[in-house]
C-alpha cells in the first residue's frame, strides 16, 4: 500500500515537471515566433557608451539586421567604439537552432513585473556560449533581460524596454552591459600635460571591469530589405 | 621702434639659418604624413592593442587630418624650442661676433629699446614658425587625410584614457593650442635672448638654451613624487605642453563628452600666466643685464 502511494506521488511530480518543461518550451516557441516575423530591419537611434577609460560623445547610429544573425551598428557621422559582444543584441543569435537544453528556473519578481526565468544550456561542448539565462515577459512573449556567459569573452547582459514595436519583439531601448579589460597606453608614447588634478573619483567605476552601452531606438524599417554592403 | 623692428626682421630674413627651421619642420611633417599614409593602421593597432578584443572600431576613419596634426605637434613641439633658439640666441651675440654691437649702441637708441626690438623680432619669427607648422601639419594633413572625429590618447596618473572629440568641435581647440604654443615658445625666445647677452658668438647661447630645455624637460617627466611636488612646478618646461589641455574635453557623470568643454581651464590659464610671467621676468632681466654690460667688441 505504502509503495503504491509513493509511486503515485512520484508519477504526479514527474508529470508536473514535464508539463512545466513543455510550458517553457512552448513559451520559448512563442518568443521565437514573434522574433521570426522580422527578416531584416534598419533602425536609427542613439548610443551612449559608459566605460571608465572611454570618453566619447553620444553617437547617432544606424543598426542593420538581417537573418539569420547579421548585425551592424554604424555611426553615420563619425567614429564609434562598438562593443564586440554587441552582436548578442540580436537575440536570434542566442536562440538560433535548437542546439540547447531548456531549463525552467522559475520566476523573477523585478520592478518590471513577474518574469519567467529560462536557462539555455548549449548541447555543443565547444560552443562559445556556455550559458544563457532569459527573463521572459509571458504576457507579451518577449525577452526583457538576457544574461549570456561565454567561454572566451566574459559575460554580457541585455536589458530591454519595449514600446510600439513589441509586436515584432523589437525593443525601444537596450542597455548592454559587458566585461572590459583595463586600457593601458604603451609607455613613452605621449608627453602629457599634468594639470595637477587627479583622475575623476568614481570608486565604483575604478574597480568595475564592466562597461555599458545604451541604445535608444527612434524608428525601425522592418522587412523592407537591407543590402549586404551595410554589414 | 617700428623702423628698428623692420631692420631686425630684415636681418633675420637675410640669414640662411632662419630657413633651416622652416625646412626642418617641413621635412619632419612630410615624413610623418608619408609614414601614416603608408601604414598608419599599425600605429593605431599599437595604441589600441589592449582594447581591440573588446571594441570594434574604424581605424581608417580615425587617421584623419586632425589626428595627424596632434601626433605631429606632440613630437614637434619638443624639438621646436631648438629651432627658435637658432634665431633668438643670435640676437645680441651675433652682433658681438660681427663687431656691430658697439656701433649699434652708439646710435641714439636706448639699450632697453634694443633688447625690446630684438625680443619682438624673435617673437615674430616664432609666430611665423608656428604659422608654418599649422599650415603644414594641420592644413596639409587635412588635404591629404581629410577631416573627421578626433581621437586623443592620454595618460593621466595611473590611468590611460581615450578621448573622442567630434569634428565640429576641433578647430577652435587648434587655434587656442597654437596661441598657447606661441606664448610657450616665446619663453624660449626670451631665454635665448637673455643668454646671448653673455656670449661673443651664437653657438654658446644656442647650446646653453638647448641644454636647459633638455634637462628641464627630463626633470619634468621623471615622475618621482618628491620632484613632482617640489621641483616640477618651478620648471617652465612643465608648462610647455599645456596646449594639450585644450584637447582634454570634459565629460558628464556617464563619461559622455561635452561639446565645447575643457576639463581643466583653470590649470591651462594658470600655466599660461606662469609662462607670461617667465617672459616678463626674463626680458626684464635681459634689459637689466644689458644696461650694465661693458661692450668691448
Amino acid at each position: 500500500m505504502k509503495v503504491t502511494k509513493i509511486l503515485m506521488a512520484a508519477s504526479i511530480l514527474l508529470a508536473s515537471v514535464t508539463a512545466q518543461s513543455q510550458d517553457v518550451n512552448s513559451l520559448l516557441k512563442q518568443v521565437k515566433a514573434r522574433m521570426d516575423k522580422v527578416n531584416d530591419y534598419e533602425a536609427s537611434g542613439s548610443m551612449k557608451t559608459n566605460v571608465t577609460f572611454l570618453k566619447v560623445p553620444e553617437a547617432i547610429v544606424k543598426i542593420y539586421f538581417k537573418k539569420p544573425n547579421k548585425l551592424k551598428i554604424k555611426n553615420e557621422k563619425g567614429i564609434s567604439f562598438v562593443p564586440k559582444g554587441a552582436v548578442s543584441i540580436n537575440l536570434n543569435s542566442i536562440l538560433a537552432g535548437n542546439n540547447y537544453t531548456v531549463i525552467d528556473a522559475g520566476v523573477d519578481k523585478s520592478a518590471t513585473g513577474i518574469l519567467r526565468v529560462v536557462k539555455l544550456l548549449p548541447l555543443d561542448d565547444n560552443a562559445d556560449i556556455v550559458l544563457s539565462t532569459l527573463y521572459i515577459d509571458e504576457a507579451n512573449s518577449v525577452i526583457k533581460k538576457a544574461k549570456t556567459t561565454t567561454r572566451e569573452n566574459g559575460s554580457y547582459e541585455l536589458n530591454m524596454t519595449y514600446g510600439k514595436y513589441i509586436g515584432y519583439g523589437l525593443p525601444d531601448k537596450i542597455i548592454f552591459t559587458f566585461n572590459t579589460k583595463d586600457y593601458k597606453l604603451p609607455k613613452g608614447v605621449t608627453f602629457d600635460f599634468d594639470d595637477g588634478s587627479d583622475a575623476k573619483k568614481n570608486p565604483g567605476a575604478a574597480k568595475s571591469k564592466n562597461g555599458s552601452a545604451e541604445i535608444l531606438f527612434n524608428s525601425y524599417i522592418i522587412n523592407k530589405g537591407v543590402a549586404d554592403v551595410n554589414f | 621702434m617700428w623702423h628698428l623692428l623692420q631692420i631686425e626682421l630684415y636681418k633675420i630674413s637675410k640669414r640662411p639659418r632662419t630657413y633651416i627651421a622652416f625646412v626642418a619642420i617641413t621635412a619632419i611633417v612630410v615624413i610623418f604624413q608619408f609614414a601614416f599614409k603608408a601604414d598608419g593602421q599599425s600605429y593605431m593597432d599599437l595604441m589600441l592593442q589592449s582594447v581591440k578584443d573588446t571594441f570594434a572600431f574604424d581605424r581608417v576613419q580615425a587617421i584623419n587630418g586632425y589626428f595627424m596634426c596632434y601626433i605631429i605637434l606632440n613630437t614637434l613641439l619638443i624639438q621646436v624650442p631648438i629651432l627658435v633658439a637658432l634665431i633668438a640666441a643670435d640676437s645680441i651675440s651675433g652682433e658681438a661676433n660681427m663687431g656691430t654691437l658697439r656701433l649699434l649702441i652708439s646710435k641714439p637708441i636706448s639699450r632697453t629699446q634694443i633688447i625690446l626690438v630684438k625680443f619682438a623680432a624673435a617673437t615674430i619669427f616664432t609666430i611665423f614658425l608656428l604659422i608654418w607648422m599649422a599650415v603644414t601639419s594641420l592644413f596639409f594633413s587635412i588635404l591629404i587625410f581629410g577631416t573627421g572625429d578626433m581621437l586623443i590618447f592620454r595618460s593621466k596618473g595611473d590611468e590611460s584614457q581615450i578621448l573622442l572629440i567630434t569634428s565640429d568641435d576641433v578647430m577652435w581647440r587648434y587655434y587656442a593650442a597654437f596661441a598657447y604654443a606661441t606664448v610657450a615658445l616665446t619663453v624660449i625666445a626670451a631665454l635665448s635672448l637673455f643668454l646671448s647677452i653673455f656670449a661673443e658668438n651664437s653657438i654658446g647661447p644656442i647650446i646653453a638654451t638647448v641644454c636647459i630645455v633638455i634637462v628641464c624637460t627630463i626633470v619634468s617627466n621623471i615622475n618621482v613624487p618628491i620632484i613632482d611636488k617640489h621641483v616640477k612646478p618651478f620648471l617652465f618646461t612643465s608648462y610647455l605642453v599645456g596646449w594639450k589641455g585644450f584637447f582634454y574635453i570634459n565629460t558628464d557623470a556617464d563619461n559622455n563628452t561635452i561639446k565645447g568643454s575643457l576639463e581643466n581651464w583653470p590649470a591651462i590659464r594658470r600655466s599660461l600666466l606662469i609662462l607670461v610671467a617667465h617672459i616678463f621676468v626674463i626680458v626684464w632681466a635681459s634689459i637689466a643685464v644689458f644696461k650694465r654690460k661693458d661692450i668691448l667688441s
